[in-house]
């Protein structure tokens, strides 16, 4: 049996006190004890006009450090690391940021068994998207980004929108504009 | 579910939707789209593991009167008590068991308990209107609360938003995740309504129309609502090796 699924629609303005906030904010994708390199991710949201976004939502979700999910579908799900749950969710603050700690997951395999480049996988809410929408967020000077599988199917001037970059003081940076010029990759899943 | 562990090597792929069954991201009628839909066509993604896996979330974190909002404060809300009950199923027709459901409400008098909500209605000392649960093994969950008011928003000229719960269900993958609104039968708001409009299909449009149940109302107590949830569900065995 064939069923059509319910329809998205949006999460609204004032969805803060049901999803981002108490016990329902989870800033921390990795715990103290997960294996890998730690590291602080800041997320930047500005619309079309290059205005930060405040009343938006980002989720994100990542494998271990050895390129594993936590998850029964990952055939390597059974020597996941316990202390990398992966799944983290925030709201954004008025000047449109979050920041997120975690660690820099391993590969995961793709396509044909390519090995994928090291990436979160993010899908954004907010007033104004009526589904949400989804991105990946790459690391600049990766070399394994270079034979990505999925970066391929990026238009070349278009891939560094997926890649946050190093800031001064160890912090990463990756910025979603949802319109303009560097209109963010995303993604039709 | 450690048989799927062990299962195969090949990857499940998740359906995608067919055309008219989903919003689109830019509606012109609901202005918010305009400045933050993006305007580039999306790239098709590949489902890989990222995709089709997805985070256990929330099960640790559910206290006693979480899905029951009329009994999260010393005294009773003010408003028409009411029960909602459904399943949670994937497109194939199975249930879609232990996964949070998290739910979000203005009071009955139409006005949110959040700070930027302007809307000159009474608060409720007695209502936050946040409630969350996990399905059952059949995919059935259940909540208790008061009817949420319709209110007024900036959208067009005289504006109202027809009477919602905000669901947000997680589902078995990342990309199952779904954020919708239930809506109740017979609302005349909902023909104006550039939101629940913004679904082209109709059938699927009612999807989100709760209906009324007079098995679970109780009597001389509350009314009860059926509210049937169905996300993404895996689609044909994707042969690839992984």
């Amino acid at each position: 049996m064939r069923m059509v699924p319910t329809p998205s629609q949006t999460v609204g303005p004032f969805f803060a006190f049901g999803l981002t906030q108490g016990k329902a904010c989870s800033p921390c994708i990795a715990g103290p004890d997960a294996k890998g390199e730690r590291l602080r991710l800041l997320c930047c949201v500005l619309d079309g006009d290059g205005v930060p976004i405040p009343d938006a939502m980002i989720e994100i979700w990542q494998a271990d450090a050895d390129g594993k999910y936590h998850h029964p579908d990952d055939p390597k799900s059974a020597t996941a690391d316990p202390a990398c749950l992966g799944f983290g969710r925030m709201g954004t603050a008025e000047d449109g940021t979050c920041m997120f700690e975690t660690i820099k997951p391993g590969r995961v395999p793709g396509p044909a068994g390519v090995l994928q480049s090291p990436h979160l996988n993010l899908a954004l809410f907010a007033r104004g998207l009526l589904k949400q929408l989804y991105t990946r967020v790459y690391f600049a000077n990766d070399p394994a980004n270079q034979e990505d599988p999925i970066l391929v199917l990026v238009p070349k001037e278009r891939r560094s929108t997926l890649i946050a970059q190093l800031e001064n003081g160890g912090r990463w940076r990756f910025e979603i504009n949802l319109q303009g010029e560097r209109e963010t990759v995303f993604f039709d899943v | 579910m450690t048989h799927l562990a062990n299962r195969r090597s090949s990857l499940v792929a998740y359906s995608r939707h067919e055309p008219g069954t989903q919003p689109e991201s830019l509606y012109e009628p609901y202005r918010s789209t305009l400045r933050r839909a993006p305007s580039k066509p999306l790239i098709f993604l590949p489902h890989t593991l990222s995709e089709v896996t997805g985070p256990v979330y929330g099960h640790g974190n559910i206290a006693e009167t979480d899905n029951d909002l009329t009994a999260q404060h010393q005294g009773e809300p003010l408003g028409e008590r009411i029960i909602v009950t459904g399943k949670v199923l994937d497109s194939n027709g199975r249930p879609v068991p232990q996964t949070l459901i998290e739910v979000w409400q203005a009071n009955s008098a139409g006005r949110y308990a959040h700070l930027k909500d302007q809307h000159p209605a009474p608060l409720d000392r007695n209502f936050t209107g946040a409630g969350r649960t996990l399905t059952d093994e059949h995919g059935a969950y259940r909540f208790i609360t008061i009817k949420p008011g319709a209110y007024p928003w900036l959208n067009h000229d005289n504006a109202w938003r027809p009477a919602h719960i905000h669901f947000s269900v997680f589902g078995r993958a990342f990309i199952s995740r779904l954020v919708t609104q239930m809506y109740f039968p017979g609302d005349p708001l909902l023909a104006f309504d550039p939101v629940y409009q913004s679904v082209p299909d109709e059938k699927a449009r009612q999807r989100m129309i709760s209906k009324f149940d007079l098995e679970t109302t109780q009597p001389h107590w509350a009314l009860g609502f059926k509210f049937d949830i169905v996300l993404r569900g895996p689609d044909a065995t994707l042969f690839e090796s992984i």
